[in-house]
């Protein structure tokens, strides 16, 4: 990669900040944007028509949680992902903007309009006093329920179409996204686990909103059970879409996943992921079945904290279904086009036989020998290697070749450096080693100098950059 | 002709712009001046509120004030924040490897600004909605010190975007830098974000006396304040920051490095100063106007100001162009070079006769990490596979397909299915050859 190398030794380089806002952004996003909005303006129509100012101002309060959370962690942790991904990955996130540049443009625009109608609903909720300004006010609602779907539907179709391999006609890769057999499942999955969690979080946080004050009076009482009722229909109503949409997409993901590879030990780790993708939606819809029944008796209330366990379940489920994104990428970025560790597709066998550290820039040196091999070893896996792993920490380096080579006995350095060359083979999910035999053996040299002085890789926001000067045109030279 | 030896000259991406690259400048110098002019507000704002609400421990009716600055602060800062993403886009597109490059060198910070920006804003909305519960003594205190905490917050974030836009521009300071501290000292950046903090005060100030000035402004909250008054009151703040400008400004100017200084970033530049020349006039009368006449002023003044920030922006740009012209030139010859360099390359390969079929050494490289003739290494060693195979290479093959699991202690052998029969037949033979020779 042709950019200064960010890089966090302990984090797996960092990957994992980028999954840790990522998820969070999912998680506030679906239940309390996506999902939250459209109920929230349903009860206001409902306190509307049947005249319930007490059902208004529940709402009111409810999307004040909403509207404080969505304008900061939310916002902020969608922005997140760029400025990481910037980090992380430049060289994907420089190419993607290239190439699906109108995906983005539209995504943002969208966005804006999310935005200032969040803001407007919220800030002139309490303005809209009249019937005449409550109508229109509803109105705002529904716009901002509509805009925000619209932001998944659009982020999904763009995140899928990254994935088709080649076919980079803006319009076309588009409609071939949104044609894909994964895209309807998921996003009919993604809407009714919304709606299902926002009815959960409603129902949670009203709670704190109708409190008894005055003993006696048995209005918050009544509110209660009115909110509770409605939500735990809410909740069993969209659990049937989340269990149809989960199930077509369990049907359709094998098929989608034997067209992207025909690789064993992807194969092997993928169905294990689908079996258990399998038992987990089972449980959560069991768990939020319990409380969907459970809430509409008139008998007695839940407890509160019955409300966690469905909802922790859901967050789970969630990050596995996200999981599968994963599986599909691997070894590409950009499908056909870009490895993970922004190495592309059609300049490999150049840089094997030329060499990865020629035609770098952030490198000490360019020519291995064998006073500098290990310090050449340490610019290669920063260029080659770094973007997925570590070096003593997580999915570490050091920790993979313990579990081939043991943890007591020497390492054979052949051994390993073949293993290098041919690993894409047995390890599909990891692009081929872009380099010459010789810088393999350097990248072995520093592997075995890590394990026998274990050292964090510190990346260039600490360290700063090294740059040896720009070969002459070895292109000419060289031949 | 290395006028800059120093710099780091990498690769582009292999890929054209999606738009035409003027259609990039006009949105990136207009989509930026729009997000800029929201941060101004809330930057601007969230230290009006600091100072009013200070002023109003002495008379209550400056902290009505501030309560109600308060309150544009909630949408101006969401709107900095989405509208940012705009000029992001461009920025990323048209200066790929300099942006990035700054973003990496300044990492930490630059994925601070994640979690700073959400707690200034969460501190905001905590300053706004317990203004009127936290009224007296240490609670008060208190709901100062968080508003303070906010505007700290705001004041230090652009810091960091500041240090980004400018080490872009200079690739020859690049190896200096450990980090974002050591960004600082490169270029002009204090200059540069005095000029950035004067603007907003002054927008801001513009902005309140339109906002609280316009005829059906709700003024309900602010006993004590006449309409004209609060005009006169912005239009001041706004007066006496743009005069600071015209010092600002010119240390800016002058501390530029060199390295982007052309005649047209001085002429774009000082025509802009000159049209603040006449912003400035029109505030000094519309400060002199009676009471009844102030305002009137108001859209030419603000027209004005457009066509000032407009220059500035564009004479930003033309710098930003003249700085990197080196650099980018340096840049596309090197991509333009390895381009070449690959493509003859693959010409050469696709030339070649295709290597007819993989011999069987090669296929056996498949094999070679794990198992090594005489010793254990991942998997069993060939000796103690010929011992079971012997005469048996369909064995093999049928195990390579689909390898059971034998040995505890050793991990799962991945299946080789997708090699094909035929090489996993070459593979058997061999394997069991190799064991013989030992
Ligand atoms: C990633 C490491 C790895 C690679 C690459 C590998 N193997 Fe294995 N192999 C193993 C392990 C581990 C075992 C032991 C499995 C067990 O006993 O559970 C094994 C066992 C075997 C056995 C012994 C089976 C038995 O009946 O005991 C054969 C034969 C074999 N491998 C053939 C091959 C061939 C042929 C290839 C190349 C096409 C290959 N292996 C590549 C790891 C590997």
């Amino acid at each position: 990669m042709d950019f200064p190398s960010f890089y966090m030794d302990h984090l797996a380089g960092g990957r994992l900040i980028i999954g840790l806002i990522a998820s969070l952004h999912v998680l506030i996003n679906h239940p309390l944007a996506v999902g939250a909005y459209p109920l929230l303006t349903w009860m206001e129509w409902w306190a509307h028509k049947h005249n319930r100012p007490d059902i208004d101002r529940l709402a009111c309060r409810i999307t004040f949680i909403v509207f404080i959370i969505t304008t900061t962690v939310g916002a902020m942790t969608g922005v997140g992902i760029w400025l990481s991904t910037s980090l992380f990955a430049p060289f994907a996130i420089g190419s993607l903007l290239r190439v699906f540049f109108w995906g983005w443009f539209a995504e943002w625009l969208v966005f804006i309009s999310e935005v200032v109608l969040i803001c407007w609903w919220f800030l002139s909720w309490r303005k809209a006093d009249t019937a005449e300004k409550k109508r229109k006010h509803i109105k705002i609602g529904v716009a901002l329920s509509l805009m925000s779907w619209l932001t998944m539907a659009l982020i999904v179709a763009v995140l899928g179409f990254m994935m088709k391999p080649g076919e980079w006609n803006q319009t076309r890769a588009f409609l071939d996204a949104m044609t894909n057999p994964l895209y309807a499942p998921q996003l009919g999955f993604r809407t009714f686990f919304a709606l299902m969690t926002a009815a959960v979080f409603i129902w949670f946080t009203a709670f704190f909103f109708t409190r008894p004050k005055v003993a006696g009076d048995d209005g918050p009482k009544r509110l209660r059970r009115w909110i509770v009722y409605r939500m735990s229909h809410v909740v069993l109503v969209s659990l049937l879409g989340v269990f149809l949409f989960g199930t077509w997409y369990w049907n359709c993901i094998p098929e989608t996943m034997k067209a992207n590879s025909s690789v064993a030990l992807l194969t092997q780790e993928f169905m294990s992921w689908h079996g258990r993708f399998q038992s987990l939606l089972g449980w959560t819809i069991v768990a939020f079945v319990v409380i969907g029944i459970g809430g509409l008796s008139n008998t007695f209330t839940l407890p509160r904290w019955a409300l966690l366990v469905p909802s922790v379940m859901g967050i789970w489920l969630l990050g596995h279904f996200e999981r599968a994104r994963e599986f599909m990428r691997k070894p590409w970025v950009i499908g056909e086009y870009m490895y993970s560790n922004g190495i592309h597709k059609d300049e490999l066998a150049f840089l094997q036989s030329e060499g990865l550290l020629r035609h770098a820039t952030y490198v000490k040196h360019r020519e291995v020998t064998e006073a500098n091999k290990a310090e050449c070893g340490r610019d290669v896996f920063m260029l080659a290697c770094s973007r997925c792993h570590s070096t003593t920490g997580l999915n570490g380096v050091i920790e993979k070749f313990t579990l081939m080579y043991g943890a007591d006995k020497p390492w054979d350095a052949a051994g390993m450096t073949l293993f290098i060359k041919g690993m894409h083979q047995t390890r599909t999910f990891m692009p081929p080693f872009p380099g010459t035999d010789k810088e393999a053996e350097a990248l072995v040299a520093y592997i075995l100098q890590l394990r026998e002085n274990p050292q964090t890789l510190r990346g260039a926001q600490s360290e700063g950059i090294t740059f040896a000067p720009v070969a002459k045109p070895v292109e000419e030279a060289g031949r | 002709m290395n006028l800059l030896a120093a710099a780091p000259v990498p690769r582009d991406l292999p890929l054209p712009l999606p738009v035409p690259e003027w259609l990039l400048v006009f949105c990136l110098v207009v989509f930026f001046l729009v997000h800029i002019l929201f941060v101004n507000l809330m930057v601007g704002g969230s230290v009006l509120v600091v100072l009013l609400e200070w002023m109003g421990l002495k008379n209550k009716r400056w902290d009505a004030l501030a309560h109600e600055v308060a309150q544009t602060i909630t949408v101006n800062k969401s709107l900095a924040v989405v509208m940012g993403i705009g000029p992001l886009l461009c920025i990323n597109l048209l200066y790929t490897l300099q942006w990035y490059s700054a973003n990496a060198l300044t990492g930490h910070a630059w994925l601070m600004i994640v979690p700073l920006v959400i707690v200034a804003f969460l501190l905001t909305y905590l300053h706004k909605y317990t203004w009127d519960t936290w009224t007296s003594g240490g609670k008060k205190t208190l709901h100062q010190l968080t508003g303070l905490g906010a505007a700290l917050l705001f004041l230090f974030i652009p810091l960091i975007f500041l240090a980004n836009v400018n080490l872009m521009l200079f690739p020859t300071e690049w190896e200096k830098v450990k980090g974002f501290f050591s960004s600082l000292g490169i270029g002009n950046i204090l200059p540069r974000y005095l000029h950035f903090m004067a603007a907003s005060l002054a927008m801001t100030g513009l902005f309140l006396a339109g906002w609280f000035g316009r005829r059906d402004s709700d003024l309900s909250h602010l006993e004590g304040f006449s309409r004209p008054e609060l005009r006169r009151l912005f239009y001041k703040v706004c007066t006496c920051i743009t005069l600071a400008q015209f010092l600002f400004g010119p240390l800016l100017l002058f501390t530029l490095p060199a390295a982007g200084i052309t005649t047209a970033v001085y002429v774009i530049i000082f025509s802009g100063a000159a049209v603040g020349l006449l912003a400035l006039q029109q505030l000094m009368a519309e400060l002199k106007s009676p009471d009844a006449a102030i305002g009137g002023r108001y859209g030419r003044i603000v027209a004005l100001f457009s066509v000032v920030v407009l220059g500035m922006g564009s004479g930003r740009h033309v710098y930003r162009e003249a700085a990197l012209a080196g650099h980018q030139a340096e840049v596309k010859e090197r991509t333009a070079r390895y381009a070449a360099a690959l493509a003859e390359f693959n010409k050469g390969q696709a030339a070649k006769p295709q290597p007819a079929e993989q011999s069987a050494e090669q296929l056996f490289m498949n094999c070679a990490a794990c198992h090594a003739p005489a010793v254990k290494l991942v998997g069993p060693p060939l000796t103690e596979i010929a011992k079971i195979y012997a005469g048996n290479p369909e064995g093999i093959v049928a195990w390579a397909k689909a390898p059971g699991k034998k040995r505890p202690e050793l991990p799962q052998m991945p299946s080789f299915a997708h090699l094909g029969e035929t090489s996993l037949r070459k593979i058997a033979v061999l394997m069991l050859e190799k064991a013989a020779v030992k």
